[in-house]
């Protein structure tokens, strides 16, 4: 019997760190899981989040750290012992067998009765819709139907913690977003906690209860989506979170608050760190907008139609590349003033 | 034009000509060798045209071979297979493969009399090994292990392992390692992962690797006579079929041994390749990863 069981209050990584090597792929990162919490650990592709993962689930051993659930130590056991589900990025279904036999698995190793593994087999395939294509072979499946398979067969075991490794990365646009939705849905329909790693700020923002943005194997930031997406705390995670304008620019605080000269161009801003002087100020395109008194001028270069408005990049006098958006037409090679409002305008330290 | 374009769609082209040389060097050096030895067979120097088989199959002298042959070929299979299945799963998960897989392959390399050659000294009377096993006090008097069963079963172990093993490792590497990894997850010990995941992936491959390795043991030839004892129990089905040939110059007896060779050859394979239906034959990997 696995460790865990459903009723717990919560998991705790304390400092874990793990190496390859002479590399460190994970630096003391601490994080706790409420039970039935959602929790995204976001980065960019070799950032950790998978290694991190993996040490949860037990597939890698941490080299420093340690795992609770609850008053139990988790990182001395194996992945056999712990009692997570997982969801593969592959899906990692077995190919030789049923689906209902890929469903049951974890019953089977388990020795539940055979009743038992029938009728919960038959629950799990019907939280996914899946109930017609039990007697099919994985490699019978779309893809969307067989992330569902791998789904169902993690969470048939009633697991207190679903690990999910990336699994929308394999399908495309339409069924991404269906996936996600159905993700969400079980989640909450068996309240038990999952853990989701993605590359895709959206993924997680639409997801989670909290991320946990890494970068380079360390946390940079752990929030609600709407502290992240709102107050990104440095500049690289507002990279991350869809900032694409970042710019060099100097600082100075004055009688109504903080002002900086991106270039030639002076803008009221809102200081995340302590900044005087050089600084990045970090704008969204979707805050950045045309306005004919706008104190940035610059020549609009590249324009795409969005349905509900214009994306555009355009160069500034000083030759910085700017995002924007705008709701009314813009033509390349016009010249366009924009300006963003205070709060949207964040300052951080060089 | 259009009868090239046709041609095309049936994925005929110019590149098809290619295999042109393959196909004459199949017909000239295999298909017409066993045909012709097919007709040289029933037509024996005296007799009716079964007399070469009736010859074999009322002489327990020469029918025994196949017995004795299946004798050495059979456990020499099982035991190259089924050693090359943990092997295979441990190496693959080493860094350093390929000096290992170096250091396997050297056997194939070096030929087959060398290493009979130096198994003859290795493990003679007054071999290393006897005269460890004599001063160390755990044998009284030499362990025979040349000229006999034993010394052409070794020999064949160290001849067909490095090949059982490699073919192994090719299927073994084809495994999705994440599958064990969620046979882990929901619960599977090793021994399960490997019975119920590992093995059943597996057996497809290992039904070639068998049939391989048969064959390969089957047609022993230089070891039972280098190390066994060609005139006693490793007197096996290719002795007899050299000693028709060019020692009683019968030719179509020759010829009718090495068809009942194959005979035997062909049902074992048959049979393997027949029980490989009844198991799982799709990819060992899912999804699009």
């Amino acid at each position: 019997m696995p460790i865990a069981s459903r009723e717990f209050r919560e998991l705790r990584l304390e400092r874990i760190s793990r190496d390859f090597g002479q590399v460190r792929a994970l630096r003391d990162v601490s994080l706790t899981v409420g039970r039935g919490e959602f929790v995204a650990l976001l980065g960019p592709s070799g950032c950790g989040k998978s290694t991190a993962l993996n040490c949860i689930a037990g597939l890698l051993q941490v080299t420093d750290g340690a795992i609770w659930l609850d008053e139990r130590r988790l990182d001395e056991a194996g992945p056999e012992d712990r009692g997570f589900g997982m969801v593969f990025q592959n899906y990692a279904l077995f190919p030789h067998m049923t689906v209902r036999r890929n469903v049951g698995f974890g019953l089977v190793t388990q020795r539940r009765p055979k009743a038992e593994i029938a009728r919960r087999v038959d629950q799990a395939l019907a939280l996914v819709r899946l109930e017609t294509q039990a007697e099919k072979l994985p490699g019978q499946l779309s893809g969307g139907q067989q992330q569902r398979v791998a789904i169902a067969r993690a969470i048939v075991v009633e697991p207190p913690l679903v690990l999910m490794d990336e699994p929308l990365s394999n399908l495309d646009a339409k069924l991404r977003l269906e996936m996600r939705a159905e993700i969400r849905r079980i989640h909450t329909m068996l309240g038990c906690s999952t853990i989701y790693v993605t590359h895709d700020q959206e993924e997680a923002l639409s997801l989670a209860d909290r991320i946990l943005v890494m970068i380079d194997g360390q946390t940079r930031q752990l929030g609600t989506p709407e502290e992240l997406y709102a107050r990104p705390a440095h500049a690289d995670v507002a990279e991350f979170m869809g900032y694409r304008n970042l710019f060099p620019c100097r600082a100075e605080t004055t009688a109504d608050g903080l002002a900086v000269t991106i270039g030639t161009a002076r803008l009221q801003a809102t200081p995340m760190d302590a900044v005087g002087g050089a600084a990045v100020a970090a704008i969204r395109p979707d805050d950045l907008r045309p306005q004919s008194d706008g104190p940035i001028s610059a020549t609009v270069e590249i324009a795409e139609y969005h349905g509900r408005d214009f994306y555009a990049v355009a160069r500034g006098a000083d030759g910085i590349e700017l995002y924007f958006r705008s709701p009314m037409r813009v033509n390349p090679g016009e010249p366009v003033r924009l300006a963003a409002p205070r709060d949207r305008v964040l300052v951080y330290a060089a | 034009m259009s009868l090239r374009r046709r041609l095309r769609e049936r994925g005929l082209d110019a590149v098809t000509l290619l295999v042109l040389p393959g196909v004459v060097f199949v017909l000239a050096l295999f298909i017409y060798p066993f045909l012709y030895g097919l007709v040289l067979s029933f037509t024996p120097k005296e007799g009716g045209w079964l007399a070469n088989y009736q010859k074999f199959f009322s002489d327990p002298f020469l029918y025994d071979t196949i017995y004795l042959t299946l004798q050495i070929a059979v456990p020499v299979t099982l035991l190259n297979t089924v050693l090359s299945v943990p092997v295979a799963l441990r190496v693959r998960l080493l860094k350093r493969q390929r000096l290992l897989t170096t250091i396997l392959v050297i056997p194939i390399t070096l030929g087959t009399v060398m290493v009979a050659e130096g198994l003859l000294t290795y493990l003679g009377p007054r071999g290393w090994l006897n005269r460890f096993l004599l001063e160390v006090g755990i044998a009284d008097s030499p362990v025979r292990l040349i000229h006999n069963y034993w010394g052409v079963m070794l020999s064949l172990v160290i001849n067909g392992f490095p090949f059982t093993f490699l073919l192994t490792l090719s299927y073994v590497s084809g495994i999705d390692p994440s599958l064990e990894q969620a046979g882990a997850m929901l619960g599977a010990r090793a021994r399960q992962r490997f019975f119920r995941i590992l093995l059943p992936l597996l057996a497809p491959g290992l039904a070639i690797t068998l049939a391989l390795s048969f064959v390969q043991a089957f047609t022993v030839f230089p070891s039972a006579v280098l190390l066994g004892a060609p005139a006693g129990p490793t007197r096996v089905i290719s002795i007899v079929a050299y000693q028709a040939a060019f020692e009683q110059y019968d030719y179509s007896l020759a010829s009718a041994i090495a068809m009942l060779m194959a005979g035997v050859q062909v049902i074992i394979i048959v049979a393997l390749l027949g029980a490989r239906t009844l198991v799982f034959r799709g990819p060992a990997s899912t999804g699009k990863g």
